[in-house]
């Protein structure tokens, strides 16, 4: 909507003005990751493994090579050593040995779509045909998929030597656990034996896919000097260039990396994939080379979120009191260590106030591709079991579940998930929220169940940087380096508005390349409004101090003796008091003073405060087939400040329904090969428009005192409940425990029937 | 292999190519036609981001073959809006925050307008059902339904003024 919401205190903040990068993106000009084409552009290919884990005996290219119309032929053994060294990967870190592994298969592939070879043509139906030639010659090896196979005794080893970090004392054997990570307060076993009641549970789900619609592609061009460029769509062009540098040992200036428009992320497009390959193609070919992936591909070998195996046991006393709180879980981590177990333990600890606590996550390693950050990642899971849990204790005492939560919710000042104290958070006011709407009393039909469950993501700063420049008419440009998913440029623009006085239409943005402007990270953790936010406030706020003291010198005052009020310098004292000078009268007279008035800030910002969300859900189940229909939705979130409300709202909804997918229809399927049986769209089931319901949404604004206009983030934390929230509603609907996802129709059968 | 000549009708302008026997429309498109306003998200006839019309047919592109366009007329998502002026379904996507990534946003503004043409009132169960060829990961369809409705009022009261 274009009505302009006023909130008093903001003149543009919580507007919903249209999106300066729109109309581009409705007539089909914008351009992304698969559209673009450079001069002499030629067609890459990539041959993947077959198996899900074997040894390369050899690998034999020859015929390919002396194909006609191929230009390159690429291996690991192009690609230079690496070293065990640990660098950033997009929400998460990584040994750059896993990062090369990632692109190109070294010695052994451990997955079925592990990239082994790659070829540039002048066609792709050529780079096709030569991948045909390739004769791989594999020792195959037995492989595990679940966790349980995994860590059985004798499972075969995917990373020879690696031995469990994070128990003490440390294990004296290999095995396909990478790490362990715990937190833990309290007698936590005393203070279960001594609760009112207990409740446990033995939980699951399977890997699921972030399922952007745009599939990973790049443009590579690596010239003999050494320079390279790189167009990419990706959630940051900056830590992708870093990686792709330092896999192919190059200086990151030497690697100019462009943004395109990008098509879906939601930290699948963190890490790097054909980059490297692309541009040892280009190099060898002399040419510049675009790499694509088919939706298969994109199944096979990015992405997937981790499943896990997850015990819980929570204690409370008769008035609901929660005593303890006791769980383990195992991390289905994929081929690379590397899962997001910090943040699941912290999932599990963050909302309630818990006397005793024990939380362990185990990172585990297996043969399908290595795991990557998913929208909150390692959270929805461990949500699931949690908030599953709470709903078995609020039944079992006989507790109205939402006054369950808000008896134990953490308020501000409470220790937050590593016992540092909350700051102004707002889950109370969000299950307040909740209970107060009309949903949460709305009467159900039969076979209906309502379920309702909390949660919240820690939010993220991390270094970002923010140019500010005025044009001589006064128009202003905005440049950031954070890529644009989901409507950033609106709000940097909004922000940069309000912090100088001056209409939204005035203000334009644009994410430069790496060699336009200063580092920024990627676009992730729900940072970039807040994080990206506060370095383009600020360097506005540099600006308005140039053009305060501008202003003076022209009034002939001090630049204390001026105001900067509506988007004008008001000179407060003097002979000229009461006079105002504009943006563009200050800005047009730059010849007369240092130049141009322009600024730049970097930050990095560590005053986050997390965003927490409640969802409510009705479901109804058929108990002849099992179907599960979700009726009625409503988000409940402490969104800080909105700062475009319609993208504030659509994050909330999008969360929602990637987490109602992931609750009902969506998972990895393997065979006992190892390989997914449903890696395309139609047999990886994501929500389509007639599976639901409108999603209503709350906005709670708890704003965040350390930003300028409250921002605390809001991108992630929308994907946290709706697991819990929809397992609820058809436990509730079913009267039977649901604690293995997806709720397929199957499963949901099954279970009817085995309780009848 | 040698190529095959294509001769048809792109958003109203006489156009050319060639292509292969076994080339999609949609490669044909994005490829010798350089219209990459139609994506491809799947390339399986799953996800409806390379939804395109041939003779008035919404059809995906991407399991059209090239050659079937011989003599057709082809309306792509770079037609929809006569010159600088938005289409409705345009605007009201803009206005209603309907996209977020707008990678799928493409596939349905050609579905959307096309539903509009068959049915200038359809409710939010006909609207939903009409989308369901079409995958979105960002929105959650919400604010995409919302839209067209709102597209579908204006395009009646455009009418009703006519
Ligand atoms: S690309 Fe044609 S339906 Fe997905
Ligand atoms: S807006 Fe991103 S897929 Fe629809």
């Amino acid at each position: 909507m274009n009505a302009p919401e006023p909130k008093g205190k903001f003149r543009v903040v919580g507007t919903r003005p249209v999106r300066p990068d729109g109309i581009d993106k409705v007539t089909g000009k914008a351009i992304y990751g698969p559209d673009f084409v450079t001069a002499g552009m030629i067609q890459g290919a990539i041959l993947r493994s077959p198996h899900a884990h074997a040894r390369i005996r050899s690998i034999d290219t020859s015929k390919a090579e002396a194909l006609p119309g191929v230009k390159a032929v690429v291996t690991s053994a192009d690609f230079p050593g690496q070293s065990a060294k640990i660098i950033a990967a997009g929400e998460t870190s990584s040994s750059l040995q896993n990062i090369a592994a990632t692109c190109m298969a070294n010695g052994k592939v451990l997955y079925i779509g592990h990239a082994v070879a790659a070829v540039a043509a002048t066609t792709k139906a050529i780079a096709e045909a030569a991948l045909k030639l390739i004769v791989v010659d594999y020792e195959v090896l037995p492989h595990v998929i679940e966790v349980e196979e995994a860590l059985a005794e004798g499972a075969p080893i995917l990373h020879e030597g690696m031995i469990t970090k994070g128990l003490d004392p440390a294990p004296d054997r290999p095995s396909n656990a990478s790490m362990v990570f715990t937190l833990a307060g309290g007698d936590v076993d005393a203070a279960l034996a001594a609760s009112a009641v207990t409740v446990s549970g033995h939980y699951r789900t399977a890997p699921v896919h972030q399922g952007y619609i745009e599939p990973h592609a790049c443009v590579a061009s690596w010239n003999a000097d050494g320079q390279g460029q790189l167009w990419i769509s990706s959630q940051g062009h900056f830590d992708l260039r870093n990686q792709t540098a330092s896999v192919l040992h190059m200086p990151s200036s030497d690697l100019r990396t462009y943004p395109l428009e990008i098509g879906g992320g939601f930290g699948g497009k963190t890490g790097i994939y054909l980059e490297p390959v692309a541009m040892l193609l280009s190099r060898k070919a002399g040419r510049p080379v675009r790499l694509t992936m088919s939706r298969e591909d994109v199944f096979n070998a990015s992405g997937p979120a981790p499943g896990i195996v997850a015990d819980i046991t929570i204690g409370a006393s008769e008035d609901g009191t929660l005593t303890a709180l006791k769980l383990e879980f195992w991390n289905q981590a994929g081929a690379f260590p590397g899962s997001t177990i910090h943040s699941g333990v912290m999932t599990a600890l963050g909302a309630y106030r818990l006397p005793a606590y024990f939380a362990r996550g185990w990172d585990v390693v297996s043969n399908f591709a290595g795991t990557k950050a998913y929208r909150a990642p390692g959270a929805p899971q461990v949500a699931f079991v949690v908030e599953s849990c709470l709903d078995d204790i609020a039944r079992k005492l006989g507790i109205d579940a939402l006054d369950l939560r808000l008896k134990n919710a953490a308020r501000p000042g409470d220790p937050g998930p590593t016992r540092v104290p909350h700051g102004a958070i707002g889950y109370v006011e969000c299950l307040e929220a909740a209970k107060a709407h009309p949903h949460w009393s709305a009467p159900l039909g039969p076979n209906q169940g309502r379920g309702v469950a909390g949660a919240f993501w820690g939010n993220y700063g991390g270094q970002s940087t923010a140019a500010v420049a005025l044009a001589a008419d006064g128009s202003v440009q905005v440049t950031t380096g954070s890529p644009d998913i989901g409507g950033s440029r609106a709000s940097m623009a909004i922000m940069a508005a309000e912090t100088l006085g001056v209409p939204y239409e005035s203000v334009r943005v644009t994410i430069a390349d790496t060699g336009s402007i200063g580092y920024s990270m990627v676009t992730g953790g729900s940072r970039v409004t807040f994080a990206t936010g506060k370095a383009v406030i600020g360097a506005a706020q540099k600006v308005i101090a140039t053009l305060v003291e501008r202003a003076a010198s022209l009034f002939g005052v001090e630049p204390g003796q001026v105001e900067w009020r509506d988007g004008a310098a008001h000179c407060l004292d003097g002979e000229r008091a009461g006079e105002s000078l504009s943006i563009s009268a200050i800005a047009g007279k730059a010849g007369q003073f240092s130049g141009p008035i322009v600024a730049e800030l970097a930050v990095n910002p560590l005053d986050y405060l997390p965003a927490f969300a409640v969802h409510i859900c009705d479901t109804e189940v058929d108990p002849e087939t099992g179907n599960v229909s979700i009726i009625r939705y409503t988000t409940v979130q402490d969104v800080g400040t909105a700062i475009h409300p319609d993208y504030v709202e659509g994050q909330m909804q999008g969360g929602a329904v990637q987490g109602i997918g992931w609750a009902l229809n969506e998972a990895y399927v393997f065979d006992g090969n190892g390989r997914m049986e449903n890696p395309g769209f139609l047999d990886y089931r994501m929500p389509v428009a007639s599976d639901l319901p409108m999603i209503d949404t709350v906005m709670v604004e708890v704003p965040n005192p350390a930003h300028p206009y409250g921002v605390k983030g809001v991108g992630e934390a929308p994907i946290v409940p709706p697991l819990a929230a929809v397992a609820n509603a058809v436990a509730r609907a079913t009267g039977l425990p649901m604690r293995q996802l997806p709720l397929s129709p199957d499963r949901v059968w099954a279970a009817i029937q085995a309780a009848k | 292999m040698s190529k095959i000549a294509v001769s048809t009708t792109v958003n109203g302008d006489p156009a050319e190519f060639l292509c292969d026997a076994g080339e999609s429309l949609l490669d044909a498109l994005r490829g010798s036609l350089g219209l990459t306003g139609s994506k491809e998200g799947c390339g399986s006839g799953d996800c409806g981001a390379c939804t395109v019309m041939l003779n008035g047919q919404m059809v995906c592109s991407c399991l059209v073959l090239a050659v079937e366009a011989e003599g057709k007329s082809i309306a792509t998502i770079e037609g929809v809006a006569e010159g600088s002026v938005l289409h409705p379904v345009q605007r009201q996507f803009l206005e209603h925050g309907a996209l977020q990534c707008g990678f799928c946003t493409p596939g349905f503004i050609v579905a959307a307008k096309a539903l509009l043409e068959v049915n200038p009132d359809p409710d939010e169960t006909e609207i939903r059902y009409w989308l369901a060829g079409n995958l979105c990961r960002c929105t959650g369809y919400d604010k995409i339904v919302r839209a067209v409705s709102a597209a579908a009022a204006e395009l009646r009261q455009e009418r009703s003024a006519a």
